[in-house]
């Protein structure tokens, strides 16, 4: 057995990704299903390694704050939650993205609205994607379907973040925060040093040094004029990331007669009913967007050109669908099929919703 | 070759922790695993159960609607996932906990005294593992070598002193399928 190959949760291999990545600061509140993530971290002790601050806030609006304050040192920094606390987070993660700062935000999603249920959703599909709080921004979206890809998601998030200066998050849902498989770790390298920060980040308000000028990061712009300029250069930054970093992976769309849209752990669900129908002759094809802003829409236009039909299958009561809608320029049927309030359906599920709403 | 299994009880019984021991044994095995536990109030009472699938291939989902094994610890589970097995596949059953007892006959059915023998033992948070050995006898898609060691990966160091009781659990359960 490769010794580098471990068994857990989702929720631990974030927590174990973070240490490993280097990240100077995790602040966060515990709520179910991602309470794993905090419990690791305190858990590991990192603070103890690697020098890693994790601290539990008082609160979501405390600790997304935090993560502001961090964030604006150059520091790489991060918090998680599920969808209520999130909710409380939109402030701050908006003030985050105007002041274009670099941050990681987690959210394991469970069923909404209100405080909800503890189990399996993807309700924050808007939110996440189309700016959960005010003012005209995107996050960039990774949407993980594997243990492995919850742990590399946060060196990708960062790695992204950093790049372009502007919060991540990583959109999950229950199940694949809860469930165990096989996980690689990335290796673990040393946090940045202060020198390397000030080079990284030569805009973050770490100390004034030798510089003539203090960098100062606020959101705050009372002058329009400057504000429309601020803004402008916000939307080329996204304009970019929407034509560098597309992601997405397809399934069978080759020879495909139909196609299934869906993310994160749903597209898991999909594939199996997808071989089920294969057995029977049924050719559908599968793409699963791995961000889901950018999103994939050249792909699935593509795909949509040769097919007869496209089935979207969410957590939620159809929010991903009007990307997918977008995404077709022609006259094709488009239909959804969505469990809400935590409930998960199974493959079986999945192929009758398929075979009933195209009449197969 | 994929074994998809359901370990479903009460919560207390040992249903997460038994899946989890057999997915550590998979880990050792260098099977493919997966671990998808019903999560939330469960284990304060209730019913809880757990998903664990192994393969010698990438698992696609970790959510099924049928099952190759079910190990089924009360009634209402019983109840619940009877109609899920696959024809063919197996049922593995502590009789403690049932007041109807399964009816298919399409389906290999163990009854394992798993209570019993665990009173008999005078260990009684071995329940699980007796559970555990009837399945891996019934079915050897892992060996005991490679669930002790997933128990020695599983358990925290200070828990390791526990691994000989375990073990006697495990192979009284093997024994216990053995004689059925």
């Amino acid at each position: 057995m490769n010794e580098e190959v471990r068994l857990m949760k989702g929720n631990e291999a974030i927590a174990h990704a973070a240490i490993r990545y280097g990240v100077d600061g995790y602040f966060g509140y515990p709520i179910t299903p991602q309470s794993e993530i905090l419990e690791t971290l305190e858990a590991e002790m990192p603070w103890e390694t690697t020098g890693m601050v994790v601290l539990q806030a008082e609160s979501e609006v405390s600790s997304i704050n935090m993560v502001y304050g961090g964030a604006s040192t150059g520091a790489a920094v991060m918090t998680s939650s599920s969808s209520p606390g999130v909710s409380l987070m939109q402030e701050g993660i908006s003030y985050i993205a105007a002041a274009e700062l670099p941050a990681l935000i987690v959210n394991v999603m469970r069923g909404g609205p209100g405080l909800g249920t503890i189990h399996p959703s993807q309700s924050d599909y808007f939110q996440a994607t189309k700016g959960g709080g005010h003012g005209d921004y995107h996050l960039i979206v990774l949407a993980p379907a594997t243990v492995q890809e919850m742990a590399d998601f946060v060196g990708l998030g960062f790695d992204l973040a950093f790049k372009y200066r502007t919060p991540a998050m990583i959109l999950a849902d229950g199940i694949v925060g809860q469930m165990m498989e096989k996980v690689v770790l990335p290796p673990a390298r040393p946090r940045r040093t202060p020198e390397q920060i000030a080079k990284q980040c030569p805009w973050a308000a770490a100390g004034k040094h030798k510089r003539q000028h203090r960098n100062v990061v606020t959101s705050l712009e009372l002058d329009s004029a400057i504000m429309e300029k601020n803004n402008e250069r916000f939307q080329r930054t996204y304009a970019e990331i929407e034509r560098n970093e597309v992601r997405y992976e397809t399934y069978f769309t080759d020879d495909c007669d139909y196609l299934m849209v869906a993310f994160g752990s749903v597209a898991r669900i999909c594939l199996k009913s997808i071989e089920e129908a294969r057995k029977r002759g049924v050719k559908i094809g599968l793409v699963r967007p791995v961000t889901l802003w950018p999103f994939p829409y050249d792909a699935i236009s593509q795909i949509a050109e040769h097919v007869k039909g496209i089935l979207v299958v969410e957590l939620n009561a159809g929010q991903m669908i009007e990307d997918v809608r977008l995404a077709v320029s022609h006259d094709l049927p488009v239909y959804h099929f969505g469990r809400m309030g935590g409930i998960v359906p199974n493959p079986l599920e999945v192929l009758n919703a398929f075979t009933q709403k195209f009449n197969l | 070759m994929t074994q998809e299994i359901i370990i479903a009880g009460f919560g207390g019984q040992g249903v997460l922790s038994m899946g989890k021991i057999l997915a550590y044994a998979a880990l050792m095995d260098d099977k493919e695993v997966t671990w998808m536990p019903s999560y939330g109030p469960e284990q304060r009472g209730g019913t809880a159960n757990v998903t664990v699938i192994l393969s010698d291939n990438s698992i696609s989902s970790p959510v099924l609607d049928t099952y190759d094994i079910a190990v089924i610890l009360n009634q209402q589970s019983l109840d619940k996932f009877e109609s899920h097995i696959k024809p063919g596949g197996l049922l593995i059953y502590d009789p403690s906990g049932i007041h109807h007892r399964p009816t298919r006959d399409d389906i290999s059915i163990i009854e394992v005294d798993a209570m019993t023998a665990t009173i008999e033992m005078g260990n009684p948070k071995g329940y699980n593992m007796i559970l555990l050995g009837a399945l891996i006898e019934a079915r050897p898609m892992v060996g005991i070598e490679a669930v002790l060691r997933g128990l020695k990966k599983a358990l925290p160091e200070r828990h390791h002193h526990l691994i000989p009781a375990n073990e006697q659990a495990l192979r009284r359960g093997m024994e216990l399928v053995k004689q059925a």
